[in-house]
């Protein structure tokens, strides 16, 4: 074969794989969910690559810290800049490779990790990895993030190519997928997810019996190296167990914890015997009998919680430094806008529409 | 490694790369060593009796080998020239006894593998019913592609036996006609004879060929991912519910299975095949367009051809033509003409399609199944003559296009009567659903929302539906003019816009991933 | 040669048999045929015809049948 038709036979080849290659991608773009009404909390992920400032502390974990604490709060009580990595869910090892992640970018001065998902020690569910590794960035953190997650029937090449996950949802491509295509609204401020709706706590379901009552080791393994991946970069590794008071927080975790924290030199506060001193009352301050805080519960912990960071582990007061100022400004006026609407909302309707799938009106 | 998984994707990626990177003379080296990492896949197990059965395949074609040579050797000397006729015949008898000794030795072994491990437990479970005993059943691994391998095995010493092809003394050679990967899993069960010209050849990349085995690869994915796998749920309900899907249920389950069978099945050989062509190997078509077909027949000459020679090469011809079974017939002839005459062929049909059943699986339904089959064909043997007057009668009728659509759906609705044996895996159950198609109706209640109660949506039967409609297109297209893909070749642009489109058409359309099973070609089973 | 061509005659196929030579290949021969023939060679010429002899090549046409014979009978 001479040149000429080496070029006639292959360059038309190629010019096919390339176009199958972009119809892949954007295919992949238009069904990968959105996230953006019903379910938010798929779209937090990506979300942190927006931050246009560095924050001092960097929360992770599941929904007991995207629930449980505001940013904003933290900010107005003692100009302490933080973020939120949580996503629903979140197992230790996605903790992991989200701080990870979040290191390439930033490095905070303490690290914020809830230790309620160390019952799990094994990939859960596969939306729900979905919903915390969709939005990473190519890295080899999220390779890693994919590895560690993935259960039984799931492949991680559908990770990198989205189309080979969600082909069967041209089925149900609404206008909501062709209007955030290439762009998407933020669904929370620094990571908090507001919920301003009330539910009180009535009677709890009776405790189950713990089967075993063990700390899986996988847990221990990804504690130790989030550990040692805060002190490579400097940071304080800070331990909690925030204020939902339901799934129960049995006194056999509490104890090997403790332990843990005590043996390898770490801080852990556990938020359930301070709820009086901070002012939690789950009449008023969940919104689903006691599962997550709602807005003004997270503002009464994140309060207490900033003061405890400002005094404790001396954390810088930021609001003198104008160019922090000024994006924390935009980020509480953002904060209000959306508690008039959600507050409007709730005069308008008695429940959240646009913030939930409306299935757990009161 | 499923074909359909990602895996054997990149696989097949790499390999095609490192064989047309590597010196030509090592090529088929490297497909040997692709065959061991695509069984080790399967589990080592497995290969230990792929090992044993290509070792006893290998020794005993070149024992065979060796003595027809020292045969041809001696018989060409002085010293065999001066042999008297008789006492060279004797010779030869000698020689040849020896050979058929080898032969059994190695065909009780493979066979015997086979046996014990595919049919153990049938057997027990018989001796159980039969005598109301309570043998425990055996728990052993059945080897991936045993029925095929094994078969290839068979039909290879039997044509060395047989002075069809030459000995293989090669032990590697062997092993790969033995394990070549994309046969493995559902053959074609491909002869030693026609594989060995393109198998061990040196291959330059062929650029035509390439596009044409890619295209064929993608082919077989649109049929088995957006055909095949998109009507299984509904398949697996229809037939998992006899009792409540009967009457117009039953005949709907006969069509999806036919629709599914045919894609999932010629889908994984328009994979196999088009793997091979890409390799500059070339496999032995196994379909051609079998719902074509205007007889019974016909049909199991175009459907699984590759099993349907086999059978006939190996089981059915040395029996009818046995000479015992000739003997037999004669004694007979001198009372009754007619069946003695016919008896050899009767018996022999019929004990084929015996193992035709049992071979597609141990159970009765496929015996049944098999024996179904016979019959039918021999009832249309007996029903030539008359055929074949009402044809002379009726020229004009029998010649129309009409006529030729009456028979082709009369066929196709036959097997898929039969094919109920197949699908309810119980022979009082398909019998009864088949009764049921005449009797229970249900045909408004059918087509009243109940089939989108079996895990398909409207969309879903879209797809499917459409998907069967492009296959009949190319299938019309096929028995019109040839290949489509040389149709394709003369055409500007259109061979090059075909690989985008099938693979776009494949992901998007395929029922793949999480949420469908991942679930195996129906024939990796037998 | 003569009885051959009889044989064939009687199955009534569909090709000129004194001259094709594809009958198998072409699908002419069904497998039921091809015993029957099987059957009336070994009758008439008294000869039995082993399964390594039943290929394609040895029935494709009257005068391959006829060859085969010939050696059958030599032998």
């Amino acid at each position: 074969m001479t040149t000429k038709q080496k070029i006639k036979t292959w360059l038309p080849l190629c010019l096919c794989l390339v176009l199958l290659a972009a119809a892949v991608w954007f295919l992949g773009r238009l069904t990968q969910p959105k996230y953006m009404s019903g379910v938010l909390e798929g779209a937090m992920t990506a979300e942190y690559y927006e931050e246009k400032t560095p924050h001092d502390v960097i929360f992770i974990g599941d929904c007991e810290v995207y629930e449980n604490f505001s940013p904003v709060t933290m900010w107005r009580e003692a100009g302490i800049t933080s973020y939120i990595r949580g996503t629903a869910q979140q197992l230790i090892w996605q903790s992991y490779y989200l701080l990870e992640d979040a290191f390439r970018y930033e490095s905070p001065k303490i690290v914020v990790y809830n230790v309620q998902a160390m019952k799990y020690s094994e990939p859960q569910s596969e939306a729900y990895n979905r919903m915390a590794l969709d939005g990473m960035r190519l890295s080899v953190s999220k390779l890693g993030a994919v590895r560690a997650s993935m259960t039984e029937d799931e492949d991680a090449i559908s990770y990198l190519i989205p189309l080979l996950r969600y082909h069967s949802r041209w089925q149900e491509l609404t206008q909501e997928d062709w209007t955030y295509l290439f762009r998407r609204d933020k669904v929370t401020v620094a990571g908090y997810l507001m919920r301003a709706d009330v539910k009180p706590m009535k009677r709890l379901p009776s405790v189950p019996i713990l089967k075993d009552p063990d700390i899986g080791e996988a847990c221990w393994e990804y504690l130790g190296k989030i550990q040692a991946l805060c002190e490579k970069h400097g940071a304080r590794l800070i331990l909690i167990k925030s204020s939902s008071i339901w799934p129960h927080w049995y006194d056999e975790w509490e104890e090997q914890i403790s332990a843990y924290a005590a043996e390898h030199g770490l801080d852990y506060i556990n938020f359930l015997p301070l709820q009086d001193e901070i002012g939690i009352d789950f009449t008023t301050d969940t919104y689903d009998a006691g599962l997550h805080l709602n807005l003004y519960g997270a503002e009464k912990a994140s309060a207490y919680f900033a003061r405890l960071l400002a005094d404790a582990y001396g954390l810088e007061d930021h609001r003198g430094d104008s160019a922090i100022a000024a994006d924390w400004e935009e980020k509480c006026a953002q904060y209000d806008a959306l508690l008039d609407a959600q507050l409007r909302e709730l005069e308008e309707y008695g429940y959240l529409k646009s913030w939930t799938l409306g299935n757990d009106r009161p | 490694m499923l074909f359909t998984s990602y895996r054997f994707i990149a696989f097949l990626a790499l390999l095609f790369l490192v064989y047309y990177l590597i010196p030509k003379r090592f090529q088929w080296l490297l497909l040997l060593a692709a065959d061991v990492l695509f069984y080790a896949c399967a589990g080592w197990k497995g290969l230990v009796f792929l090992c044993v059965t290509v070792l006893v395949s290998w020794l005993a074609g070149m024992l065979m080998g060796r003595s027809f040579k020292e045969q041809k050797s001696f018989l060409k000397s002085p010293e065999g020239k001066a042999l008297p006729r008789e006492e060279r015949k004797v010779w030869k008898k000698k020689r040849e006894s020896y050979r058929k000794f080898v032969l059994t030795l190695a065909l009780l072994a493979d066979l015997g593998i086979l046996a014990a491990l595919k049919y153990t437990n049938f057997f027990i479970s018989n001796v159980n019913s039969l005598f109301s005993a309570e043998l425990a059943g055996v728990d052993w691994v059945l080897p991936m592609g045993i029925s095929f391998y094994t078969f290839q095995t068979v039909s290879y010493l039997i044509d060395v036996y047989w002075e069809k092809v030459e000995a293989e003394n090669n032990l590697l050679r062997v092993a790969l006609f033995t394990s070549f990967f994309p046969l493995l899993v559902q053959g074609p069960i491909s002869r030693f004879g026609d594989l060995k010209e393109t198998l061990y050849a040196e291959h330059s990349f062929d650029f035509k060929g390439f596009s044409f085995g890619m295209q064929r690869i993608l082919w077989g994915y649109f049929k088995k991912l957006v055909v095949a796998d998109r009507l299984l749920p509904a398949v697996k309900a229809l037939c998992g519910a006899p009792d409540q899907y009967n009457g117009a249920f039953a005949l709907i389950g006969a069509l999806f299975y036919a629709a599914e069978l045919y894609a999932d099945f010629t889908g994984g050989i328009d994979i196999t095949i088009g793997v091979a062509q890409v390799l500059g190997i070339e496999v032995k078509e196994n379909f051609i367009r079998p719902y074509f077909s205007r007889n019974i027949a016909e049909y199991w000459r175009r459907w699984h051809i590759s099993m349907g020679t086999w059978f006939k090469d190996y089981v059915f011809f040395p029996m009818s033509a046995a000479p015992r079974l000739m003997k037999l017939s004669k004694k007979i002839r001198t009372r009754w003409d007619g069946f003695g005459r016919k008896m050899p062929v009767y018996l022999s049909t019929l004990v084929t399609w015996f193992l035709t059943g049992l071979w597609h699986g141990a159970a009765w339904n496929f015996v049944v199944w098999g024996l179904l089959n016979a019959v039918i064909i021999l009832i249309a043997e007996e029903f030539k003559p008359l055929s074949t007057r009402f044809r002379e009668k009726f020229p004009r009728l029998t010649g129309s296009f009409g006529y030729r659509v009456f028979e082709i759906l009369r066929t196709f609705l036959i097997m898929c009567s039969l094919r109920m044996l197949d699908c309810y895996r119980n022979v009082p159950v398909s019998f009864k659903a088949f009764g049921s198609v005449f009797t229970a109706g249900k045909w408004r209640e059918a087509f009243s929302g109940a089939l989108l109660e079996l895990g398909l949506s409207v969309w879903d039967y879209r797809i499917a539906g459409l998907g069967v409609l492009l296959m009949f297109l190319v299938s019309v297209l096929q028995e019109r003019h040839g290949s489509v893909r040389e149709l394709l070749w003369k055409k500007p642009a259109l061979p090059y816009v075909v690989f985008p489109v099938l693979a776009l058409l494949v992901l998007c359309f395929g029922a793949y991933g999480v949420g469908y099973d991942a679930s195996q070609f129906i024939y990796n089973q037998f | 040669m003569d009885e051959i061509l009889e044989i064939l005659e009687e199955l009534n196929l569909d090709a000129d048999v004194s001259s094709c030579d594809t009958l198998v290949d072409d699908g002419i021969l069904s497998s039921l045929d091809l015993v029957t023939i099987i059957a009336e060679l070994s009758d008439r010429f008294d000869i039995t015809i082993p399964a390594r002899e039943i290929r394609n090549e040895n029935f494709n046409s009257a005068a391959a049948m006829f060859e085969m014979v010939e050696r059958l009978l030599d032998e």
